[in-house]
């Protein structure tokens, strides 16, 4: 019963939106709103051909590459500048001012410096995707519980033991905060380093099935898009629970007391 | 130096962020201005050194100039202008819209549990997807922008929205119904005030992604303002003013985060938990 009720509030409304949907789209003909039916049969057409390899695949492999890569340089320049204080103090200003430049202007610059290459697109990616995580890093080393911190030292823990057992996990909370921001921030960069100059990919297709008014093959575009964002809430939220987990007890504990 | 030490060192346990605690040392600033003139100074030399071609890199000073004869333009105001007027109507909206409904929602658990799975799903899909519909329905005009910045802005002020109706405390409700007082009344004195703090971080969160995604409506569609002035510039060769053009963006982003940081000191000045804010 408890499983049913549960499964209902979930499939509900979504269940009432396609329906209206249906509804709406039915008898008559909308330009810009296919049916239910037309935008699937699209989708399976579209996406699972041979642009399933020669588009989608590749778009993947730049948005993991990019952010994969975002991550790697944020922490380990975090840790660095958030263990540093005068270089802390040297560079935050600056990485502030990094930061607060909207990421989609990089394009046309990176485009100057390397060229429309896969390169740039990844370079597009980690340039805007470094800066939550590098920032956050900071910010959370610089937040390491002092007593524990005293306790570490104490007992000669040193190097890289201090950054693996002290630093790292009590700064992983807010560098998940930073993750979860460039996640998203990564998949709106690879859409707007394709469709801004670019042969190939998902950006490029979607603007081009519009510039060609294939609106049907044009929703099914965006509702990919759409499912690689959901897949890519999902996955975090997986890997979030899973190595926040003694966080997530602790916070319990403590609102519990 | 060691002062600042034995207050963040102190106060960590707490889970207090006490930067802002009042007396910091002027030599934190002197070094933050020598990173910034470290960075220019690079910036300089790279392509006056020929690491980088001047052409694509023009040097630091080069870039400055061509800002501040920007500053001077009248065209360059307006392009400023649109990108504003596109990114406040744009949040405006699009907390107007959020506000409305995450109260609605959030009042109700029924409604809450059956949205869930919808805000969740609907949540994370990235708003450039709408651009090819954007330019489909509005064609380079502002609405395309607006159509794109709503989209973004909402879901970020909404999900705050509904962890602050959540938050409020059942004994202040139900004593609050025990006063007599009706629902509008609780809605105002009661949810309001302890919604507030998680929508200033809402709003404060959607105004950063809010110009993102108008820049971005800019670049890539066309619709007027900065954005479409630096893709022309590049487009045009115009490598020196381009880049100024990025600079202007980056300090208009500053401008913003100082803005909302100080709306949102104005608007909790009341509150005790201003500086235990939700960290997302």
């Amino acid at each position: 019963m408890k499983v049913l009720k549960t499964a209902a509030y979930v499939l509900a409304l979504p269940v009432l939106l396609v329906l209206a949907w249906w509804v709406s789209t039915l008898g008559t003909v909308n330009f810009f709103v296919p049916t239910p039916a037309a935008l699937v049969n699209k989708f399976g057409e579209v996406w699972f051909g041979p642009r399933f390899f020669s588009d989608v695949l590749p778009s993947i492999a730049r948005l993991l590459i990019g952010v994969v890569a975002a991550i790697v340089i944020g922490v380990v320049g975090g840790v660095l500048i958030g263990s540093v204080k005068w270089l802390r103090a040297l560079l935050e200003p600056t990485l502030e001012f990094f930061r607060a430049i909207p990421p989609p202007v990089l394009v046309p610059v990176l485009i100057l410096l390397m060229g429309i290459t896969d390169s740039m697109k990844i370079a597009v990616i980690i340039s805007g995707c470094v800066w939550p995580v590098l920032l956050n890093t900071i910010e959370g080393v610089r937040a390491v519980d002092g007593v524990l911190s005293d306790s570490a030292h104490t007992y000669g823990i040193d190097g890289w033991a201090r950054v693996r057992y002290l630093v790292l996990p009590s700064a992983s909370p807010q560098i998940l905060a930073g993750v979860r921001q460039s996640l998203s921030l990564g998949l709106i960069l690879m859409v707007i380093s394709e469709m801004f100059a670019s042969s190939s990919g998902l950006g490029f297709t979607i603007v081009q099935f519009q510039r060609s008014f294939a609106i049907p093959e044009m929703w099914s575009g965006i509702v990919v898009l759409g499912l690689l964002g959901v897949a890519m809430s999902f996955i975090f939220q997986w890997a979030e629970r899973n190595i926040l987990r003694w966080y997530h007890g602790q916070k319990e504990v403590e609102n519990a007391a | 130096m060691s002062s600042d030490a034995v207050a963040s060192g102190g106060s960590a346990p707490g889970g207090g962020r006490s930067r802002r605690s009042g007396h910091k040392l002027p030599v934190k600033q002197l070094l933050g201005v020598v990173g910034i003139i470290g960075f220019l100074g690079t910036w300089e030399l790279i392509p006056r050194l020929g690491i980088v071609d001047e052409r694509y890199l023009p040097p630091a000073s080069e870039v400055i100039a061509a800002l501040a004869l920007d500053f001077g333009l009248a065209a360059f105001w307006v392009s400023v202008g649109e990108t504003m007027k596109a990114w406040f109507l744009g949040l405006a909206i699009a907390v107007a819209l959020a506000v409305l409904l995450g109260f609605i929602i959030g009042s109700s658990s029924f409604l809450r549990k059956a949205t869930n799975s919808t805000v969740e799903f609907l949540r994370p899909i990235p708003s450039v997807a709408l651009i090819p519909l954007a330019v489909l329905l509005f064609g380079v005009k502002i609405e395309s922008s607006l159509m794109l910045i709503t989209y973004a802005a909402f879901w970020q002020v909404l999900i705050q929205v509904l962890y602050g109706v959540a938050d409020v405390d059942m004994v202040a409700n139900n004593t609050a119904k025990t006063y007599g007082l009706g629902w509008m009344a609780r809605i105002r004195y009661v949810v309001f005030p302890t919604a507030l703090p998680y929508l200033m971080t809402g709003v404060r969160l959607a105004a950063t992604v809010a110009l993102v995604l108008a820049i971005t409506a800019e670049l890539v569609i066309g619709s007027p303002g900065l954005g479409r002035e630096i893709a022309l510039a590049q487009s045009g060769g115009a490598i020196s003013g381009m880049y100024a053009l990025v600079l202007a963006t980056g300090l208009i982003g500053v401008l913003i985060n100082v803005l909302m940081r100080f709306i949102e000191k104005k608007t909790l000045s009341w509150h005790s938990s201003v500086r235990s804010e939700v960290i997302v």
